[in-house]
């Protein structure tokens, strides 16, 4: 009697709990939103500047589901990186018109004389070139990924300027490497020459005597012109190589945002530093008599060289004589 | 004229990988590279959400806009489709992409990354509708069949829409009306510059 009393007390008792969970489970629907814990794309956006999850494709950086970074870097390589460059380089052009036209050449101002002095033995003439000929090439393809689709493409033609582009783009990508082998060659040939001294400052105050004809401040073997375009070379060389090889290699050791900042950086730096060297270039070939020779024949004429380097050829000389007078000594005993 | 969209109800996504397995046989994609993707947020925490994430077909696309040589064209339906004939493989859509979307069949052999690969929406590439050539270069062009992408034709939880903007962006926001919920359609601000206001 009381087992079956128990039983149907049992019984009555676990209906009322279904009862009660099939009463409470509509209910619990009505008042719980799957919304209010879940992934917020406007929240995660304004808390992260990308958003990232877990993925099971082998491909782990396909993890990031938005970048939205990407239409900042888009806009930066768009305008800023487009007219630094555009503005830089046609400055440049227009600067150097204008010295061309109002200075003219600067000739050896006591004439050429019948002497030269060696200025660059072979060795610092190759390294020149080397550099000088991989960054001519680095800054064309360059300029053409930034500039080509404007000024070439519609001269042209949509299929013969992809296949320029991607030649010029293979050039970029593999003359990287003997530049900058040429840039540490550099540094280690000239930097002593390149420290800079009190000197270099009343160079610059005297404008390098750029302007008039028949003074020319004293200089060692570079004046502080020479010495920017040295460091300018080497510091920005060195961010340009760093940054490239960044490039070359995606996704080692960098993610997007890291890529992305490279470019930047590469372009815009870029942009400068080609209008410095066009300056250079203009300097040492087009605007002054006897420049060329320097890294010509390495041999440039003695009076060239004694109004531009003249301190450096004091020393080359009181070298000599150094070198003679020992040499006569070793002959008198 | 329609504006082809995508559209991914995060809440109805289950993350089978459906779309990703049928997007790959559908276009033959080389290995290593997925069009499309599931990533999955908060994994395993309160308010997980899977989103199946591919091309956008941005308007005034990114990718279009920094391209070097000009190899993108977006059809007059909105589908953004490039040339892998006039590609050079440098990278800059992938950087410009807010997606991830531009893959390249050789990502770590530096200087050569390949022609650049990427969602065509099943629309092939500028070659002639379902040509051979357009068939290797791009995959199926289900669109000039009259066909809609097959991700989102084949997705059984029909998370994953696709079409025109107006036509699921209405079945998205009748959906959030009747279940009372929605995380919102994913992308479309930094796509298309505009949400689905429910």
């Amino acid at each position: 009697m009381t087992d079956r009393n128990s039983n149907w007390r049992n019984l009555a008792l676990a209906l009322l709990g279904l009862a009660l969970i099939t009463v409470a489970q509509p209910m619990q629907a009505q008042t719980v939103t799957p919304t209010a814990s879940a992934a917020k794309e406007e929240q995660l956006l304004s808390t992260m500047k990308q958003i990232d999850g877990r993925i099971s494709i082998p491909d782990q950086k396909a993890s990031v589901l938005m970048q939205p970074a990407g239409q900042e870097w888009r806009k930066v390589h768009n305008t800023t990186m487009f007219w630094v460059g555009a503005v830089s380089i046609l400055g440049m052009m227009l600067a150097l018109t204008l010295f061309y036209t109002i200075r003219g050449r600067i000739m050896i101002d006591s004439g050429p004389s019948d002497r030269t002095i060696l200025r660059f033995n072979g060795f610092e003439r190759f390294v020149h070139w080397l550099t000088a000929s991989c960054f001519i090439v680095l800054a064309l393809s360059g300029l053409n990924v930034s500039f080509g689709k404007y000024l070439l493409l519609p001269l042209l033609g949509a299929d013969s300027f992809s296949a320029l582009s991607q030649l010029a783009k293979y050039a970029h990508n593999f003359l990287a490497f003997p530049f900058i082998i040429g840039l540490v060659f550099m540094f280690l040939v000239w930097v002593k020459d390149n420290i800079p001294e009190g000197g270099d400052l009343d160079w610059l105050k005297a404008g390098g005597g750029l302007m008039g004809k028949g003074h020319h401040p004293p200089a060692k073997k570079f004046n502080a012109g020479q010495k920017i375009i040295f460091w300018v070379v080497i510091g920005g060389g060195t961010v340009l190589s760093v940054t490239g090889l960044m490039l070359l290699f995606p996704f080692t050791g960098t993610v997007i945002a890291d890529m992305q900042l490279g470019q930047t950086v590469h372009g815009i730096l870029s942009g400068l530093i080609i209008a410095v060297m066009m300056a250079h270039i203009y300097i040492g070939s087009v605007g002054m008599e006897g420049a060329i020779d320097a890294m010509n024949t390495g041999e440039v004429d003695l009076n060239w060289a004694r109004e531009h380097h003249s301190l450096w050829v004091e020393e080359v000389e009181a070298q000599e004589r150094e070198a003679d007078h020992k040499a006569k000594s070793v002959a008198a005993e | 004229m329609a504006r082809m969209k995508f559209l991914c109800d995060a809440d109805r996504c289950i993350e089978c990988n459906a779309c990703v397995t049928a997007c790959k046989n559908e276009h033959e994609v080389p290995w290593g590279i997925n069009r499309r993707r599931v990533v999955t947020i908060n994994d395993g925490k309160p308010g997980e959400r899977s989103v199946s994430m591919a091309c956008m077909h941005c308007t005034d696309a990114p990718c279009q806009a920094v391209c070097p040589v000009d190899c993108f064209l977006t059809t007059a339906d909105g589908v953004v489709l490039h040339s892998k004939d006039l590609c050079i493989g440098c990278g800059y859509c992938f950087y410009a992409c807010p997606f991830g979307a531009p893959q390249y069949p050789k990502t770590g052999n530096f200087g050569s990354r390949g022609k650049m690969d990427k969602c065509t929406y099943c629309a092939g590439g500028p070659e002639a509708d379902n040509s051979p050539e357009e068939y290797a270069k791009y995959g199926a062009n289900r669109l000039a069949q009259g066909k809609l992408p097959i991700c989102a034709e084949m997705c059984s939880t029909k998370a994953l829409l696709a079409g025109d903007s107006e036509m699921i962006a209405t079945i998205y926001k009748e959906r959030v009306l009747k279940r009372g919920y929605g995380s919102g359609a994913w992308g479309w601000k930094v796509a298309y510059r505009e949400t689905i206001a429910v």
